[in-house]
């Protein structure tokens, strides 16, 4: 309980250092672009890959639950969209993305901080975590939605295919696609993913940046990382989906 | 010229440094000496402020750090170069970058002109031309002067380097020693290294300070040191075989 306090306290000492304007633009400009490629582009593919297919399973699934000839067919287009919508996309791909993203972050700043560049920063005046922390806070926070939203489109190609191998037409399946759609979801989702990116980038950064040791301390950081990041994922996940759907 | 006095520190229980006091001189490379874990690293950093002293001043000409506000130290911090143990270069940038880095974040130098700084500099520690090179790609001792050329690209008027040489061969240790001695009359710029190398200490050491389990045990210059009758000082120094030699008439 008294590690815990600790951890939030020192969370915070770092994350006042962290919200600040950036020094130099232009050094801050090179920094998000490498991050904005280094934490979005490069997830793309697996984003992709694993929407596809979880798409395709809920639907057979759905296809197998629903087999009553009372209940309409158009309800799998419907079961699938809103299930990727409103958790598979937003929570999965975040928790995802924790893996991801989040040990890379944590073990390249603790890697950071164990060879003395942290320090290297420091002695030049440099506010180190504002300079490596706050451009991957805000690569995220641009890129996570991005990728939420690719993994929606994706994931109902997938429910589509998986439709028609249990042979559901394809008029059915897009008629319940587009039955009763809420648009209102897609916000729902994309402020859970906003909030998601934010605990995925600031924790995992945590981690690394009071790192102390050597390559195991790296090691033990990036793992706590991906621990931290998904347990405040899951406990956000309830909370937001109980303030705004509930 | 920086003047520290009655530096404590302690880590937790771990009484480190004990009532220090030292003056180290400018244009001159300033030792540290003493055994693993006597506290040397500490005593830097502390200087430096990466770390928090417990009781005692330290003065850079004069002037109280402790007494600054931030601007004061932002432009404190611009006077410094540290070389640190393992180099902490930047690893994801060139040789190049890593040298120019102080200089594009706090200099409004144009391009051409931080280039030609950046050359001047890796010249001055003879690497020429490595401009493109990663960190990953360099030697030990190459690292070493990457980091020497990126620590005195903004002139500072204070150098620190911990354990300069630790980790390289014998004739790669007498260069750093060497072109830390040259930069350091060349600018007159206050060095202070801190090492356990007596290869070093004979070679450069001018200002030497012995610290012992924490506490400042002596200080002289290296013609001092071998004359000198201090028990855990002669314990230290003469370690080796070849420094005993080096004492017998
Ligand atoms: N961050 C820290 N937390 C707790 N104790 C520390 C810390 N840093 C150093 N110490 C302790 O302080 C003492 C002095 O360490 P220091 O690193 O200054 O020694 P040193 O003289 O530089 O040794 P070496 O020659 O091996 O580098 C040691 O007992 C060490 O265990
Ligand atoms: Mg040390």
């Amino acid at each position: 309980m008294l590690k815990l306090l600790k951890h939030f306290g020192l969370y915070f000492i770092m994350m006042k250092k962290v919200i600040t304007i950036p020094e130099k633009w232009s050094a801050f400009r090179k920094q998000f672009v490498f991050e904005l490629t280094k934490i979005g582009l490069n997830s793309i593919g697996i984003v992709l890959f694993i929407s596809f297919f979880v798409g395709g399973v809920v639907s057979i699934q759905t296809a197998l639950n629903l087999q009553n000839p009372l209940l309409p067919k158009y309800l799998i287009g419907l079961a699938s969209r809103d299930s990727l919508i409103l958790e598979f996309s937003p929570t999965m791909i975040s928790l995802i993305l924790a893996g991801k993203v989040g040990s890379s972050i944590a073990s390249e700043i603790g890697s950071m901080r164990v060879s003395e560049q942290i320090d290297a920063l420091e002695i030049m005046g440099v506010n180190s975590a504002s300079f490596l922390i706050l451009p991957k806070i805000i690569a995220s926070l641009c890129f996570f939605p991005i990728l939420v939203i690719l993994s929606m489109g994706i994931g109902m190609i997938g429910a589509w295919i998986g439709a028609l191998s249990v042979n559901i037409t394809t008029t059915d399946f897009l008629y319940g696609l587009r039955y009763e759609f809420i648009s209102f979801y897609i916000t729902y989702a994309i402020i859970k993913t906003l909030v998601f990116a934010f605990i995925v980038s600031s924790i995992s950064s945590y981690f690394g940046y009071y790192a102390q040791g050597g390559a195991i301390a790296v090691g033990k950081s990036s793992t706590e990382a991906v621990v931290y990041s998904s347990i405040f994922i899951l406990v956000f996940n309830f909370i937001l989906t109980k303030l705004i759907l509930a | 010229m920086i003047e520290i006095k009655n530096i404590e520190k302690y880590f937790g229980n771990n009484h480190v440094l004990k009532n220090v006091s030292f003056t180290f001189e400018r244009g001159k490379t300033n030792l540290i000496i003493g055994e693993s874990g006597s506290g040397k690293t500490t005593l830097i950093k502390i200087l430096v402020g990466l770390q928090n002293k417990d009781q005692g001043t330290v003065l850079f000409n004069g002037e109280d750090v402790n007494k600054m506000n931030n601007k004061e130290i932002r432009r404190f911090r611009k006077e410094i170069g540290m070389l640190f143990q393992g180099g902490a270069l930047y690893d994801y940038m060139t040789v190049e970058e890593n040298i120019m880095f102080p200089l594009s974040m706090f200099t409004d130098k144009t391009d051409d002109e931080m280039l030609e700084r950046v050359n001047f500099c890796l010249k001055r520690v003879n690497l020429k031309g490595k401009n493109n090179l990663m960190p990953s790609e360099l030697s030990g001792g190459m690292k070493k002067r990457v980091a020497i050329a990126r620590a005195i690209v903004m002139q500072p008027k204070y150098l620190f380097c911990d354990e300069p040489n630790s980790g390289l061969d014998p004739n790669t240790a007498i260069l750093i020693d060497n072109l830390i001695q040259e930069i350091t009359e060349e600018y007159n710029i206050t060095t202070i290294v801190n090492t356990h190398d007596m290869n070093s200490v004979m070679q450069i050491g001018t200002n030497i300070a012995f610290i012992y389990k924490g506490e400042m045990w002596w200080q002289g210059s290296k013609e001092e040191l071998i004359k000198a009758n201090n028990k855990e000082l002669t314990d230290f120094v003469f370690a080796s075989d070849l420094f005993k030699r080096l004492r017998r008439p």
